[in-house]
């Protein structure tokens, strides 16, 4: 693979953390790199220092130790070409969507143009919300909370998605629709996404590989492609092939937090 | 159909069957429901009981006027006479609270954003909280002169303190996504403040606003016990000190009505140009 094809490298990136009783660990030794609009999955159990990773990619902290590299420039503070959906909508309660949604221009130039709200509604009917533009956030429900979440992380049309659980506070049945919508959305328009979370279900019928850390310190312990095929549906995790994949994601899970 | 559409007309429906259930209710049980009525019927079945008391057991009006008595308290003095003594207090309290507003907004913002502001700043803060405001009021009196100045700071040392409490709770309370979510569009900072951290501190900021406002009532009304010549708290103090207590009492009357219409606008404010900010089921 050439070095330019590569969206995100870390090079023997380490992170530690000073806490009030010491310092702790949240990464070590991690070294990977991600091509351009490949779907990756880090899969983990909690407090092992996947949304570490995440805030690394997005410039928001720097690595103790290594180096983080986006589009091969090392990051050392955050870019225009990533964006970021978080674990909870946080949307502005005060605004309605379209507003949420151009909100990232508002404030980081200050003012918002006629074309910016057209961009808006565009991506507002992408997520399917087509008619919601003016309902304040208070209004929906948390999947369409977290579908304007994505269509403001969308709307600056950045070539990295980094999405931080962002699925994990649905309910099971939203949560899939979500998913189904994600790959739509990321067939659609290819970006590089790094996708963080704890469902080996979620992570096998999104990405295109997963990458599985430790427990803390956060090291990965496996970088596995997913056998399956795009485009994928429901009936895609029922193959025997994704059973047994399913079924070694696990083990290395269990084994983690066995030892 | 997607699944949000779905969503939306199951509210819809639960929606329409509470309006139903509503109109069927008797005229009776819905005139107990309204927000009103309740309290109302308590507050006078207090007077008639009051009134009846103090008839039955001959109450001097210097311990408890009746409720007839204070109303004849009002017509004790002119219609005129009445609205100096009002806009005396009512102006010293509004000054005051804005004073205290303005001031506030920009020391909140220094102890939200600043660990160092807040550790200097804060404990002298407390300790000017503590300071018992009557106590100083006759210094501040002294000091300042006569005229509306040193009311203004009275009360001022007296409405001050929530807002800046409620102010700074709310602008820490922010969703730290958010602040990052400013930090990765690498935003002017002055725009985390007034696009993210100010509105979201709206629901705060109300609640000390409204907290403040009748103390803004009280700190004029201390004032004015101490040098004054016009004003409600003047007025009850005069009244005391020539034993006329119905007289005393409607002024008292007065600086409730005062307090409750101040603390009401404030509300009316937050509802008419912040309705996202209050509590669910408010609306």
């Amino acid at each position: 693979m050439a070095l330019t094809n590569n969206a995100i490298s870390f090079s023997s990136v380490g992170q530690t953390f000073l806490t009030g009783s010491g310092s702790v660990t949240a990464l070590d030794g991690v070294t990977v790199t991600i091509a351009q609009h490949e779907f990756v999955a880090v899969l983990g159990p909690s407090g092992c220092g996947k949304s570490t990773l995440l805030r690394l990619t997005a410039g928001l902290m720097k690595p103790s130790k290594g180096t983080v590299s986006v589009f091969g420039k090392e990051v050392t503070m955050p870019r225009d070409d990533v964006g970021i959906v978080f674990q909870k909508p946080t949307l502005l309660p005060w605004a309605n969507i379209e507003d949420n949604v151009v909100f990232p221009v508002r404030h980081k130039y200050g003012r918002v143009t006629a074309d910016d709200r057209a961009q808006a509604r565009t991506i507002i009917e992408t997520v399917g919300l087509k008619g919601f533009e003016k309902r304040l956030p208070s209004e929906l429900s948390g999947g369409m909370q977290q579908r304007v979440g994505i269509a403001r992380a969308l709307f600056l049309n950045p070539d990295i998605l980094l999405m931080d659980e962002p699925f994990s506070a649905l309910d099971a049945l939203t949560r899939d629709a979500m998913g189904f919508e994600l790959l739509r959305l990321w067939q659609a328009s290819p970006k590089t996404v790094l996708f963080i979370t704890h469902s080996i279900p979620e992570a096998a019928l999104l990405a295109d590989r997963i990458l599985v850390l430790s427990e803390r310190p956060g090291r990965i312990i496996a970088d596995l492609q997913v056998p399956t095929a795009r485009p994928r549906d429901e009936s895609a995790l029922r193959t025997p092939e994704m059973q047994d994949f399913s079924a070694e994601l696990r083990s290395l899970l269990i084994r983690k937090e066995a030892a | 159909m997607t699944v949000s559409e779905t969503q939306g007309t199951a509210a819809a429906k639960t929606a329409s069957t509470q309006d139903r259930q509503e109109r069927r209710l008797p005229i009776s049980e819905k005139l107990l429901r309204m927000p009103i009525v309740l309290p109302l019927i308590t507050f006078v079945l207090i007077l008639i009981v009051w009134e009846a008391g103090t008839r039955l057991f001959a109450v001097p009006s210097f311990v408890l006027p009746a409720p007839s008595r204070i109303l004849g308290g009002f017509e004790s003095v002119t219609a005129g006479r009445w609205f100096e003594h009002i806009w005396a207090t009512l102006r010293v309290a509004l000054i005051g609270y804005a004073v205290s507003f303005v001031i506030s907004l920009p020391i909140a913002v220094g102890l939200a954003k600043s660990r160092l502001l807040s550790g200097a700043f804060y404990p002298l803060l407390v300790v000017i909280q503590s300071v018992p405001v009557v106590a100083v009021a006759p210094i501040i009196i002294v000091v300042l002169g006569t005229g509306d100045a040193p009311r203004v700071v009275i009360t001022f040392m007296i409405s001050f303190f929530p807002l800046v409490v409620s102010m700074t709770t709310g602008l820490a309370a922010t969703p730290p996504e958010l602040i990052e979510l400013s930090r990765s569009l690498r935003a002017p900072s002055f725009r985390e403040i007034t696009q993210i951290r100010l509105p979201y501190a709206t629901p705060y900021i109300f609640s000390g606003m409204k907290i403040s406002i009748t103390l803004s009532v009280i700190g004029a009304v201390v004032s004015e016990f101490v040098a004054a010549e016009k004003g409600i708290g003047y007025f009850i103090q005069f009244s005391t000190s020539m034993f006329k207590l119905p007289q005393a009492w409607a002024g008292l009357v007065i600086l409730v009505i005062m307090s409750l219409v101040l603390f009401q606008l404030v509300s009316l404010l937050q509802r008419v140009f912040f309705p996202w900010s209050l509590p669910k089921g408010q609306k």
